[in-house]
């Protein structure tokens, strides 16, 4: 492969640190949206108005109102908090277990990692939501069941690519240097096996966030997930899918808040890919 | 004199679904002197590095005993080997892949120091005073491994490898992935650090490269389908070998 020049080079990290700056700002502002979620509504969300019902986008209500006359600005707020912080913890639960077990399998080997592996192999080739509904249902509903239950399905894509990634570097010269170094068999994973997957699987987690939450959502209305009247987005666009032809509004808004929230993740996920990568630093 | 290493009827076996499948290694017998520099000699495949991953124990051997400075480390695990890479290191092929490229080569080098409890302070000066006896300049300790030349690196390696002044240095075809005239610095380098560290410094030199042999080792083993054909003072093999492959090797060179 040719190597591009320098100049080639330092545009295209200039471009890339812009790139994080710029995910990495709207990412900020969206957790701090949410975080302080409670304070940026206009109107109390769970404040019903029957007269106003289904009312169109105006002045007085931005996004409209919902079938009970709620304002569905302040729903959409107010749903931030649920639905992005349920799923990033999601993520983080799935991503610190499945590389955990996955670097644990790729540096041990012999029979723990076959075992392992195996079972990973039924979680892969079994429908991964009919399973997370059969979990759900099992330990009732509610958001904290639904996601031990899209955990439980979730981690082995980690462990797969942990596990390859691990096995990859085991190989590596300068693993076998560490290890002449002295650097006991904790020390090799957390200071030079971790820091050198974690790219991969950053991005992997990152790009996850967006099924995570389609998926969160996808429970919520089974009824098995976030529980009516709490305001959540994918809860909310079901339950309103019958008025899509009627008042679009209704569905729509929290469907573009996904929209939003997965697109700058996802981008934000690429752009830190690039940036992680350590070719991209040469001076 | 003790030898630094010592090793007995070494074989490596592996095998395959259970079964010997292949012999890398078999019965090879050597010992290293204090001071000493014993070049290991062969093709590809010939089984010299089968036979360095043994004795670093980065290979179990199939048979026979490694001793070590008087210790027997052929089965050493956990903190009884940590305890034997503080008196053997090593040289490996691809100097830029011997480095982690995440972190700095200063860190790299002081490494070994630091897990044998030197202060970060302490180490950052030693790291320093390693890369300047190695010809390199001390804010090299900065760089990463892909913002430095192959030849740089493998300098760094060297300096990395001496760090905690191990009795035996082992390189792995050390010199093989650079070109002539850096090979010939790098070598250079190695033959000033062996005649300042006299005695306490053996080396093991694995090569491909008979020339290179013959220029820097005091005695070479020839090595062909694991087993050892041949050894001796490097100049008498070359002018007069016993050994039909031996033969062939010297001339495909001459």
């Amino acid at each position: 492969m040719k190597e591009p020049t320098v100049r080639v080079q330092k545009i295209r990290r200039d471009s890339v640190k812009m790139r994080l700056i710029i995910f990495g700002t709207l990412a900020v502002l969206l957790l701090l949206g949410a975080i302080f979620s409670k304070y940026l509504t206009p109107y109390d969300p769970y404040l019903q108005d029957l007269r106003n019902a289904k009312a169109a986008p105006s002045a007085a209500h931005l996004l409209g109102t919902d079938r009970y006359g709620r304002d569905m600005l302040s729903r959409v707020i107010v749903g931030s908090w649920t639905s992005i912080f349920s799923t990033l913890l999601l993520v983080a639960v799935i991503t610190a277990l499945g590389t955990a077990i996955g670097v644990f399998c790729g540096w041990h080997g012999g029979r723990t990692d076959t075992v392992l592996m195996r079972i990973s192999d039924i979680f892969l080739a079994f429908p991964g939501l009919v399973f997370a509904l059969a979990v759900a249902g099992v330990l009732g509903g509610g958001l904290h069941n639904a996601i031990i239950a899209l955990a439980a399905i979730s981690w082995p894509k980690y462990a797969r690519i942990a596990r390859s990634q691990t096995l990859a570097l085991k190989e590596t010269a300068y693993l076998k240097a560490a290890r002449l170094a002295g650097s006991s068999t904790v020390k090799i994973i957390f200071k030079h096996i971790l820091p050198n997957i974690m790219g991969p699987v950053l991005v992997t987690s990152m790009l996850d966030i967006g099924t995570m939450m389609m998926e969160l959502a996808g429970l919520s209305f089974l009824g098995l997930g976030a529980k009516p009247p709490i305001a959540e987005w994918g809860s909310m666009m079901s339950d309103t899918r019958s008025l899509l032809s009627t008042a679009p509004w209704v569905t729509l808004s929290p469907g573009i808040a996904v929209f939003v929230s997965v697109m700058i993740f996802n981008l934000l996920g690429d752009t830190i890919r690039d940036y992680a990568d350590p070719k991209n630093r040469r001076r | 004199m003790e030898p630094v290493l010592k090793i007995e009827d070494l074989t490596k076996v592996f095998s395959r679904g259970g079964q010997p499948d292949f012999t890398a290694v078999s019965h090879v017998n050597f010992e290293l002197m204090p001071g000493e520099c014993l070049g290991i000699i062969g093709e590809s495949g010939s089984g010299k590095t089968t036979v360095v991953n043994m004795i670093t124990r980065l290979l179990d051997a199939s048979g026979g005993r490694i001793t070590l400075d008087g210790e027997d480390i052929t089965t050493a695990k956990g903190s009884r080997l940590r305890k034997a890479y503080r008196k053997m290191q090593m040289v490996f092929q691809t100097p830029t892949e011997s480095f982690d490229p995440r972190r700095t080569l200063g860190d790299g080098i002081g490494e070994s120091l630091r897990n044998h409890g030197m202060s970060a302070a302490d180490a950052k000066k030693e790291v320093s005073r390693l890369l300047e006896m190695c010809g390199l300049p001390a804010d090299f300790a900065g760089r990463y491994p892909h913002q430095v030349s192959g030849g740089q690196c493998q300098r760094a390696a060297i300096a990395r490898a001496l760090a905690i002044r191990p009795k035996l240095l082992i390189c792995d075809e050390a010199t093989s992935s650079l070109d002539v005239t850096i090979q010939k610095e790098v070598l250079e380098l190695l033959g000033r650090l062996r005649r300042q560290a006299g005695a306490d410094l053996s080396i093991l030199f694995i090569c491909h490269d008979i020339a290179l042999v013959q220029e820097f080792c005091d005695r070479v083993l020839v090595l062909y389908h694991g087993e050892i054909v041949e050894q001796g003072i490097p100049d008498e093999v070359i002018r007069n070998p016993r050994n039909e492959y031996t033969k062939s090797l010297i001339d495909s060179v001459l």
